[in-house]
Order: structure tokens, then C-alpha cells, then sequence
């Protein structure tokens, strides 16, 4: 029993990763490096839960966090696919306006707590023992992420949307040349990727700990950017790469309980997974940098 | 009838210049908006956000206060960022630096000399270079990228802090609060006039501007690092080390982090706590940016950008401006520089017929 809730706990630590992984990798797929995915959480993770504590209903909270993450997605997408600017620049922009942002909107929702997501109970399955819970006690948004995951695999590689949105990421004036929408492309990937930003604030603010606190992503868009490189640009190994650190940070909780350490030191331990694991996977034999989209962050513009 | 952009031909550098000018005013405006929407008396509300912080001379040199830390950390990250390399981990540098001097100012807690800052400041400027030396050597030897580490270190950074001043160093003879012991009197910055906070950090943070200026404007090591960001193949062709400027940029933008750190601790807190700067190195970023990556441009946006500051702290006492309005501020103002960028860039021209043939491959 306690195997299956620390399991339960792992996917939960996991999910808002692999929401914001998963969309950051389609955004980077088609060339766009947004390094605004800790902005786009915060906004979305504020505005599900403030739509859900002032509607009572958290479909609408979550359908809010996903379009809010999109709006801040597409001001990221205006400003560097039509004019232009430096994609670097503009994500941390984005970063630093949507912390503000959010713990501005968020100021009044502070200290109120939410019931969180009700979860899957199919009588019989759901009571398994062990892996009942795990296969049919989740709640929506865990479901919906890894269904996410699969449908962004299956998209990218096998259907004709995902070579366009491959070529737009690999070669921009191949793409253009071949009468391909680079920009529409662009346009679209970086929203979607927006969206998934958002839907992961939402599992923050709404399933993992009920409630908004400012600045309550913690560095987990920077993580999920990470994780991107990590899985060098493939969802299946995106996805597992944000199960292994759901297994970190959930490791540190418990770690904390055990031993006699300042507890700082173990809250220390995603961020320094992230360091490590980056530097494995950019040194050794996978060379990461090997397996990024060829024109990833370059500006494009069919008139140039 | 459709809009086309064409490059032009070279940046104009009367828009280059005037672009920045340009975006504070859609800011103000934005800010007007924002009020408004808040449910403030706008005109207030700016009076106090920009105009009240300049009428006394107490808030001037409060303001020198802010925009020192800010410049210092500025032109470092500038000389990284007009070479491509993006140090996002001045925050975490900075806060490497307050724990290097700080220790040094606790370790001699009891004792007075005139080598305690001296020390001090080493200390600081050596702590934030020795942080981040870290990235620059998972970079030029892993290929690590820059943005993920340098931001990874600064959570670590902020949590290292927090151990200390929670654990070993905080007050023996304190109430049990997460904060260290009163620096000594020789382990606190000299006051540039009495009834002020403010300290000799602010003419440090210029003298660094200068220094910077002059380096990137007449020395061959400004020159490579241009180089190195806007044609990053004829700077391997001409043989500069892509190395050489990755080390070079980062510890420069760490060591002058750390200084603001130093200055920081030594200067208005006068002890550690677990939090000393209020985002003064990802604030950085935006003055680095607003000043056009300029040295000059810099000091002018450091000043700009505390002015943010300060005028929120009084717009906040005054009519109630919830905190956070100014990071929506300082984010906006960097959205709308990037944007107006575009201006200085490309013409925008208007064509009634579709466009004929490619003018341009």
C-alpha cells in the first residue's frame, strides 16, 4: 500500500511537468524556443483557480487555465514571429511579467482552499489492490496528460501535421520554399504549447495543492524546458523524464522526514537533478544538442 | 492591400535610441490603464509611481540606492548578452556573493579594522565569479546550456541562504529569527551623506559602467565579444575563442552580481536574511535590455527602472498599489521594448496589390 501511494504521489509531482514539457517540446519542434513556460504556468495556474473558486466549477477553471496560458503563448508568438524580436529576450519577458502578473491577479484568492480535482471511482477496478488506484483513482488531468503525450507522439510522427510542423522546426525556408504556412505553423505550435502551460498550472492550482500561492510553479517551467532537452525533442522520453523527476521531488519530501538534514538541503534536489542530468545528456555519447530541431530559435519571416 | 516589412538597410540609430523612450511612454500608458482597472485614481497613482520619489532628497538618493545594484549587475550581464551568452543567474550570483562576504563579515564579528570591507568585497566579488564559473564550465566543457544552469543555481543559491541564516549562522543572541548578526561597524559601507542610506556602491556601479564602456568601445576584447554574438562564424574564423568569451562574460557578469551582493549586505540590510534582493539580478535583465546593452544606456535605465521601485513602495502606502503591480510594470516595459525593437529594424510599408515578385531571396 504505501508502494501505491507513493506511486500516486510520483504521478502527481509528475504531471505538471509533463504538461509543460509536452507543450514546450511541440513549440520547439517547430522552431519556437519559449522560455516563458514559468510565466505561462503562473497564469494559468492563478486564472483556473480563480475561475473555479468564483464559478464552483473547475471544468470551467480548467478550460480558463488552458486559454489563459494561450493568450500569454500568443503575446510571446506576436512579438517574435511577426516582429520579430529575439525569442530569448521575449521568454524571459514573459517569465518576469507573468510572475508579476499572476500574484497580482492572484491577490485575492490567496488562503482559500479548494476541495481539489475529484477522482476516477469505477467500483471494483478503482479498489484493486495496488494498481487500482493508480489505473482508475486518478483524477482528469492526469489522464488527459499522458493522453497528451500519446496524441503529440502519434501527431508528430505519423501523421502529415506533424512533418509540416517538423520541417517548420528543422528548416524554415525548406518549408516556406515548399509553400508550407512557416509562420501559421509557428503560430500554432506556440499556442498549443501555451495551452499545455496552462492546463499544467492548472493540475498546480487545482489537484496538487489546492490552493494559490504567489510564485507557486516553484522553477517547474524552467524544469519542463529542461526536460525537453533531456528527452531530446521525443515525447515518450519527455514523459519519462518528468516521471523520474516527480520521483525526485517526491524523494526529497520523504527524505526530509528521515534525516536529521536541513530540509533546504533536500528541496535542493530537483534543481540540482536538472543540472546534473542536463550535463550527462549534453556530454557522453547522446550529445542532446545533436537532437534539437535544426532552426530551433531562429527568426523566420517569409518577406525577409 | 497588405502589410509588408522589409530590413532596413542598418539599424537607424535615431530609432535604436528612441525606441526605449518610446516604450516607457506605452508603459506609462499601460500603467494608466492598469490603475484605472484596479480601481485607483490614475493620475494619482502615476504622480506617486513616477513624480514623488524625485521631490525629496531623501528619495533621490533612495534611488541611487536601488539603481546601483542594478547597473553593477547590468553591465555585466550586457557584455555577456552582446557576445550570446545568456547568464540568467545573476540573482543566484548575487546571493553566492552575500554569503562569501557575509561570512567574512561574521567571522570577524568581534574584531574592527579598515581590511574588514576591503575583505569583504573581495570576498563578494570572488563569490559571485566562483558561482558562476559553474556554468561557464558546464558549458565550454559539457556544452551545457547557460539559462537552464545559471537558473537552476539560483533556486540552490536561495536555499543555501536559507540553511545558513536558519542554521550555523543565525544570531546566537537573537530571538531565534532566521537572520544573522549585526555586521560590526567596520563591516558596514561608510554613508556618501549622513541621514540617507546611501553608500559608495552607486559610484563602484558607475565606475564599472565606464570601465565596460570603455572596453567595449576601444579595447580588441569588446570588439571579439560583439563578434562573437552578431557572427558567431567569423569569430571562429578570425580565431577568437568561443571558450575564451564564454568564461570571460560569465565571470564578469557573476563578479560585479556579487559585488551588488556585498554592497547590498554591507550597505542598507547590514546583516544576512533569508532574502536580500528583491529580484535586483533578474531585474537586471530588463535594465540590460532597456539600456540597449549600452553601458550609458544602462546607467539611465538603472536609474529608470528604480524609480519603479521606489515609486511602487509609495504608491503602495499611499493608495494601497498591491506589490506586485510593480513586477507587471517592469515586465510590461520590457514586452513593449522588444516590440517597439521592431520599429528600428524594418520599415512597415503598405501595398495595395499583392506583392509581385520576390524582391529579396
Amino acid at each position: 500500500m504505501i508502494a501505491t501511494s507513493i506511486a500516486m504521489a510520483v504521478i502527481a509531482a509528475a504531471t505538471p511537468l509533463l504538461f509543460a514539457a509536452i507543450g514546450e517540446l511541440v513549440a520547439e519542434r517547430a522552431g519556437v524556443l519559449n522560455l516563458g513556460v514559468e510565466g505561462m504556468m503562473l497564469i494559468g495556474a492563478v486564472t483556473s483557480f480563480a475561475v473555479t473558486v468564483t464559478s464552483g466549477s473547475w471544468i470551467l477553471g480548467i478550460i480558463a487555465g488552458a486559454l489563459a496560458g494561450s493568450v500569454m503563448a500568443l503575446l510571446f508568438a506576436v512579438l517574435t514571429l511577426s516582429l520579430m524580436a529575439n525569442q530569448v529576450g521575449t521568454g524571459l519577458a514573459l517569465t518576469l511579467f507573468g510572475i508579476g502578473l499572476s500574484s497580482l491577479l492572484g491577490r485575492s484568492f490567496v488562503g482559500i482552499p479548494l476541495p481539489g480535482l475529484p477522482r476516477l471511482d469505477i467500483p471494483g477496478l478503482s479498489d484493486l489492490p495496488g494498481i487500482g488506484p493508480l489505473l482508475f483513482g486518478q483524477d482528469i488531468l492526469v489522464y488527459l496528460s499522458v493522453a497528451l503525450a500519446a496524441l503529440v507522439a502519434w501527431v508528430l510522427k505519423r501523421t502529415r501535421m506533424g512533418l509540416m510542423l517538423r520541417a517548420a522546426g528543422e528548416s524554415a525556408r525548406s518549408a516556406h520554399s515548399l509553400g508550407l504556412p512557416v509562420i501559421g505553423i509557428r503560430y500554432g505550435a506556440t499556442l498549443f504549447g501555451g495551452a499545455a502551460a496552462g492546463l499544467g498550472g492548472a493540475f498546480l492550482a487545482l489537484a496538487y495543492t489546492p490552493m494559490w500561492a504567489e510564485n507557486m510553479t516553484a522553477g517547474r517551467g524552467w524544469i519542463a524546458i529542461a526536460l525537453v532537452v533531456f528527452g531530446s525533442w521525443r515525447p515518450w522520453r519527455v514523459l519519462a523524464g518528468a516521471y523520474l523527476f516527480g520521483g525526485v521531488s517526491i524523494l526529497q519530501m520523504h527524505a526530509q522526514g528521515v534525516a536529521d538534514l536541513p530540509p533546504q538541503l533536500f528541496a535542493m534536489l530537483p534543481y540540482a537533478a536538472t543540472i546534473i542530468v542536463l550535463t550527462v545528456i549534453s556530454a557522453g555519447p547522446w550529445k542532446a544538442r545533436l537532437n534539437a530541431p535544426a532552426d530551433l530559435g531562429k527568426p523566420f519571416h517569409p518577406s525577409l | 492591400m497588405r502589410l509588408e516589412i522589409e530590413p532596413r538597410r542598418s539599424v537607424s540609430p535615431v530609432l535604436f535610441y528612441a525606441t526605449p523612450l518610446l516604450a516607457v511612454v506605452l508603459t506609462v500608458a499601460s500603467g494608466y490603464v492598469l490603475f484605472l482597472a484596479l480601481g485607483l485614481d490614475p493620475s494619482r497613482t502615476l504622480y506617486h509611481f513616477l513624480v514623488a520619489p524625485l521631490l525629496t532628497g531623501f528619495g533621490l538618493a533612495e534611488l541611487c540606492l536601488k539603481a546601483g545594484p542594478l547597473v553593477l549587475i547590468a553591465t555585466g550581464l550586457a557584455l555577456g548578452f552582446r557576445a550570446n551568452v545568456w547568464n540568467i543567474g545573476a540573482e543566484g550570483q548575487l546571493i553566492a556573493g552575500a554569503i562569501c562576504s557575509g561570512g567574512v563579515a561574521l567571522a570577524f564579528w568581534n574584531e574592527s579594522g579598515w581590511w574588514i570591507l576591503p575583505l569583504m568585497t573581495l570576498a563578494g566579488a570572488l563569490g559571485g565569479m566562483a558561482y558562476a564559473a559553474i556554468p561557464a564550465f558546464l558549458k565550454t566543457r559539457f556544452d551545457v546550456n547557460e539559462i537552464l544552469s545559471s537558473l537552476m543555481l539560483t533556486y540552490i543559491a536561495t536555499l543555501i541562504l536559507s540553511i545558513l541564516v536558519f542554521g550555523p549562522w543565525r544570531d546566537p543572541d537573537g530571538l531565534n529569527f532566521p537572520e544573522s548578526r549585526l555586521f560590526s561597524e567596520s563591516a558596514q559601507l561608510p554613508l556618501l551623506i549622513e541621514g540617507t542610506r546611501l553608500h559608495p556602491g552607486i559610484l563602484v556601479a558607475l565606475g564599472a559602467a565606464l570601465l565596460a564602456w570603455i572596453l567595449s568601445a576601444r579595447t580588441m576584447t569588446g570588439f571579439r565579444l560583439d563578434v562573437s554574438g552578431q557572427a558567431p562564424e567569423a569569430a571562429r574564423f578570425a580565431g577568437f575563442s568561443r571558450n575564451h568569451t564564454i568564461w570571460m562574460t560569465l565571470l564578469a557578469g557573476g563578479g560585479l552580481a556579487g559585488l551588488a551582493g556585498c554592497f547590498e549586505i554591507a550597505g542598507p540590510i547590514g546583516q544576512l536574511l533569508p532574502q536580500i534582493s528583491p529580484g535586483y539580478g533578474f531585474t537586471a535583465i530588463i535594465v540590460a535590455f532597456l539600456g540597449r546593452l549600452h553601458p550609458l544606456g544602462i546607467i539611465a535605465a538603472g536609474f529608470l527602472v528604480a524609480l519603479s521601485y521606489n515609486g511602487g513602495e509609495i504608491a503602495q502606502v499611499q493608495d494601497q498599489l498591491p506589490a506586485a503591480a510593480v513586477g507587471v510594470f517592469q515586465g510590461m516595459l520590457l514586452f513593449y521594448l522588444l516590440a517597439c525593437d521592431f520599429l528600428s529594424r524594418f520599415h512597415i510599408r503598405l501595398r495595395r496589390a499583392p506583392a509581385s515578385a520576390e524582391k529579396r531571396s
